[in-house]
């Protein structure tokens, strides 16, 4: 039986992190009231005229050359005509044969290799509003509509048909992600709506050229979702095939409760978006030396800076790349070498224990209580002998749940180490007394026994006892 | 003369002098409103209170000895496609019928600035779509010459009531010579700015490529004077251009000696009215009497304005008019099953014929598989248009012709026949469809009816047209003829 093949590629749109919408002067602020951000141009009345936002063709631009695109010096906004009830003007101004920015490519990497996935275009467009249902259309048939959100500007990135498992469209969209986010022109919050993904799917069978049929997916609001049903319409497409039966072209949504994907519209209800260019906007003539200065302002991006954590301070492949996943998680860890300058230390603490907690209480780096300064004093503690890596374990703990400075967690549980050789020694003689058995054992040649012992002084420490110096007396002392 | 009938330059010196108040001016033009609008019925709304506590608030000023610029206290009434902020703008039709905007189009702020007084607003052709004011989805208004012809469209309202003496100024809009054209029929001065020389923020769009806002008035120092409010850059309108708006009077000396004028010969041709051509002869015999060096000249394109206009205008208009679908305000038609019934039937009830017609060829014209052959050829042929013109402005300052083939015509005339209609334009849409100026003053009369002189200019080149239209108005009497 023919082995088979996905193509993917992925369409996603992106919120701009302006303060006023594309076209007009109304507030883009996330969650107000329904309908407080909104003025006669995002609410299309009748005679009013957009006027295009520069902060928002600057993003758009930014985006493009994080992107490597190449940037059109002469762009315009087209209408895309079609009608919804939270589609004040029922078109959309968005861009359609020109767009800002064009053939960009990124990186990522799948099982240590880099791959290239390319970008076919950005482009710039206003989002709609929001529909709020009541209840059912039995019992309350009418709708409620939100304008806040029309004419929020958006990006459109969409790729080429290069992905070929759910693995790497997840892996290309965390690094689209990353790199806009390392850009700041967007948030992009999956859970806010501030990045949105449709994926289109055709299988075919390995070694054939053209593309199959495929599907567009939409509704996929994490990355989760996107590796689960990307995988399922894979597999439903390959089935399809195997039993020979036809792709049809359609749109599908993810039900991400039943874990599948359901038909939405095909092809034949498709719209004719009638397409023309918006005679009120003026094109876009972009100069050449703006582009520049936006490109000389571009901040160091996910790749450049992966490179510099090997370069600069050693650390291997694998730490820079998780590190340097988001610009905040990067950002933290180099604050706190700055501070204590032991990178790999400092890595392996960020990778490890923080990364776990994080994990486990579901906080993004950037609502950690631990402050990187906290974390390189911590490490100093360490450093000095003043707690064990044991004891560290618990206070970081304590740190992490409270947000408290180490030295006040270490002085409030009590948990400096003893490093008092007198003390040390009389608990050793203690242990010595009281474990015959395992006295004679070691003195026999099994040396495996010295581990039980140095245990039996840190249980009897509470964990406080210098390990290093427990370990050195007890082989003194039974020699 | 009655006050109404005087222009607003005379009425400002009359101001100025404390001959007379702002609140008499105002009510001589309510008093004539009361005596002859159930015959003219121009006005679809009226502002009569607003109007006169305005016109008191000028006198106010002028007590105070504040000073009084040119339009202070001068009645002005505006199309109804421009949004008046808390006054109802209903675009003559039913799908607008109750729609109060809630903001001042900008032309609608620089007169206010300036002390004007609205009167109302004008009836029209139901959104701008047509050339005799009788697509109106409330009632036809009638051409204050002879009431039972048509006063032009689709700025008739505001044409009429300059003529009847309804109003001093007015303001309309021109896609395709509606302000030209209904200026002729009715025997005032109607003028096209360039594009992009007054705002549309707050004109409800027909054709936003087209569109453009001007003045219609007594005479051409009025129609300077308007112009010289409502020109100049808008930050809320980005086709509206960055110039210097120079002193439109600063034109109006007389002198036109040396002005080289073209006539394109595809405007004196066929479809032309004998009289209408006899007059435009003798408009130029003035010019040539005044020291202008008048000759033929030629348009090539001008026969493929009509169908380029026809596709061009009508696609804009499918996509600006999507908005009226009984989900905001306006019109809602009842009783529908589920949503996309609603935008139906509202969108069927709520567009009278000529809009619907016109929105049909848009969305076509639009469409996968038409566009190149419709849409793209029709803007290539704009391009065309435009180069005649460039080419004939190295050679002449204006271009003259007729501003309409024929006299204004019969009510229902022409209403069952669209392409019969949409002729009556033949002399204006080019001059849309390359944006440049163009002026229509009274040059005469023909079967007892006034025929419109039509002047054309560079862009931005306002001035020259104003100089030679105030020449030609200082050396006959045409503008001065009123209506029985
Ligand atoms: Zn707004």
């Amino acid at each position: 039986m023919a082995q088979y093949e996905a193509v993917i590629g992925l369409e996603v749109h992106i919120e701009l992190k302006t303060d006023t919408k594309i076209f007009c002067h109304s507030s883009t602020e996330f969650g107000a009231v329904a309908n407080r951000h909104v003025c006669p141009v995002c609410l299309g009345l009748p005679g009013v005229l957009p006027v295009v936002n520069k902060k928002a063709v600057e993003y758009a631009i930014k985006a493009g050359l994080a992107l490597n695109c190449r940037i059109a010096s002469f762009s315009k906004f087209d209408r895309k005509n079609y009608y919804y009830p939270d589609l004040p003007k029922n078109y959309q101004i968005s861009q359609y044969d020109l767009p800002i920015a064009e053939h960009g490519h990124l990186k990522i990497n799948i099982n240590g290799t880099d791959k290239r996935i390319g970008i076919t275009r950005v482009h710039m467009e206003e989002d709609a509003g929001k529909l709020v249902h009541q209840g059912t259309p039995s019992t309350t048939p009418y709708s409620l509509v939100d304008y806040n959100r029309t004419g929020v500007p958006l990006i459109e990135i969409v790729s080429e048909p290069d992905m070929r498992s759910a693995d790497e469209a997840v892996a290309y969209l965390e690094k689209l992600k990353a790199i806009i986010q390392y850009t700041g022109v967007s948030d992009c919050k999956m859970q806010e709506g501030s990045l949105r993904c449709d994926a289109n799917i055709s299988v075919r069978p390995v070694g054939q050229a053209e593309l199959g049929t495929r599907a567009e997916l939409k509704n996929m609001n994490s990355f989760k979702a996107l590796h689960k049903a990307v995988t399922y319409e894979i597999e439903r497409q390959i089935k399809l095939v195997q039993s020979g039966e036809r792709v049809i072209q359609e749109t599908r949504t993810w039900d991400d409760s039943k874990g599948v994907t359901l038909s939405m519209r095909s092809k034949e209800e498709a719209h004719d978006y009638r397409y023309f260019p918006d005679p009120d906007l003026a094109p876009l003539v972009i100069d050449q030396r703006w582009v520049d200065e936006i490109k000389a302002g571009l901040p160091e991006l996910p790749d450049e800076r992966r490179a510099r954590f090997v370069s600069e301070y050693k650390l291997p492949e694998y730490d820079a790349m998780v590190l340097t996943a988001t610009r905040e998680l990067a950002d933290y860890y180099e604050q706190c070498v700055q501070l204590f300058n032991n990178p790999k230390l400092v890595s392996n603490w960020v990778m490890g224990d923080l990364a776990r907690m994080m994990n486990a209480s579901g906080r993004e780096i950037g609502d950690v209580l631990i402050s990187p300064a906290q974390l390189a004093e911590m490490l100093q503690l360490m450093d000095k002998g003043t707690i064990s890596g044991k004891i560290a374990k618990t206070v970081f703990e304590e740190m992490f749940n409270t947000g408290k400075d180490p030295g006040k967690v270490v002085e409030e549980k009590g948990l400096v180490q003893i490093s008092d050789a007198a003390l040390i020694d009389k608990v050793v003689d203690e242990v010595i007394a009281a474990n015959p058995k395992s006295v004679e054992d070691y003195r026999a040649g099994k040396e495996k026994v010295i581990g039980f012992l140095v245990g039996q002084v840190m249980k009897a420490t509470t964990g406080k006892a210098n390990p290093g110096m427990v370990n050195k007396l007890l082989k003194e002392k039974l020699s | 003369m009655e006050l109404n009938y005087l222009t607003a330059h005379q009425l400002h010196d009359m101001l100025v002098s404390k001959e007379v108040s702002a609140e008499e001016i105002i009510r001589a033009v309510f008093d004539r409103v009361e005596q002859v609008e159930d015959k003219i019925r121009a006005y679809i709304t009226l502002n009569k209170e607003q109007a006169v506590a305005r016109a008191r608030l000028v006198d106010k000023a002028r007590a105070g000895g504040e000073y009084l610029p040119p339009l202070a206290g001068i009645p002005v009434a505006v199309k109804d496609n421009i949004c008046t902020n808390g006054i109802r703008t209903t675009c003559a039709s039913k799908i607008l019928y109750n729609y109060i905007p809630p903001y001042d189009a900008t032309v609608m702020e620089r007169l206010n600035a300036c002390r004007a007084v609205l009167v109302g607003k004008t009836n029209m052709d139901e959104f701008a779509m047509g050339s005799s004011c009788e697509n109106s989805a409330f009632f036809s208004t009638c051409n204050p010459w002879d009431t039972g012809r048509v006063p032009g469209g689709s700025s008739g309202g505001s044409a009429a009531a300059v003529a009847a003496g309804e109003t001093v100024l007015a303001l309309g809009s021109d896609t395709g010579g509606s302000i030209r054209q209904p200026a002729s029929f009715c025997g005032v001065v109607g003028m096209k700015p360039t594009y992009g020389a007054v705002s549309r923020y707050g004109l409800v769009a027909y054709a936003s490529s087209l569109d453009q806002i001007g003045p219609l008035a007594r005479d051409v120092t009025d129609c300077a004077l308007l112009l010289n409010v409502i020109c100049g850059h808008d930050p809320l309108d980005s086709t509206s251009a960055p110039y210097n708006v120079p002193d439109y009077t600063s034109f109006l000396n007389g002198d036109i000696k040396g002005m080289k004028i073209g006539v394109p010969r595809e405007y004196m041709g066929q479809g032309i009215d004998a009289a209408v051509k006899d007059i435009i002869y003798k408009a130029i015999d003035v010019y040539t009497g005044l020291g202008a060096v008048v000759e033929e000249t030629t348009l090539p394109h001008t026969e493929y304005a009509l169908p380029a206009y026809y596709l061009i205008a009508p696609a804009e208009a499918s996509s600006n008019l999507a908005r009226y679908d009984g989900v905001r305000y306006g019109y809602r038609a009842k009783d529908a099953a589920d949503i996309v019934d609603m935008f139906m039937q509202t969108r069927s009830e709520g567009f009278g014929p000529e809009v619907k017609r016109r929105i049909m060829l848009g969305t076509y014209a639009l469409s996968a598989g038409y566009y190149d052959a419709y849409y793209n050829k029709a803007l290539k042929v704009r391009t065309l248009i435009k180069a005649d013109f460039d080419r004939a402005f190295e050679q002449f300052d204006l271009l003259l012709a007729p501003t309409a083939p024929v006299t204004a015509f019969r009510r229902g005339e022409k209403l069952d026949d669209p392409l019969q209609m949409y002729m009556v334009d033949i002399c204006t849409l080019a001059v849309n469809l390359a944006g440049i100026p163009a002026i229509s003053i009274p040059a005469g009369m023909a079967h007892n009816l006034p025929v419109g002189l039509q002047l054309m200019g560079r862009p931005f080149g306002e001035g020259d047209i104003l100089r030679a239209a105030y020449a030609f108005e200082q050396n006959t009497d045409h503008h001065r003829k009123l209506p029985q």
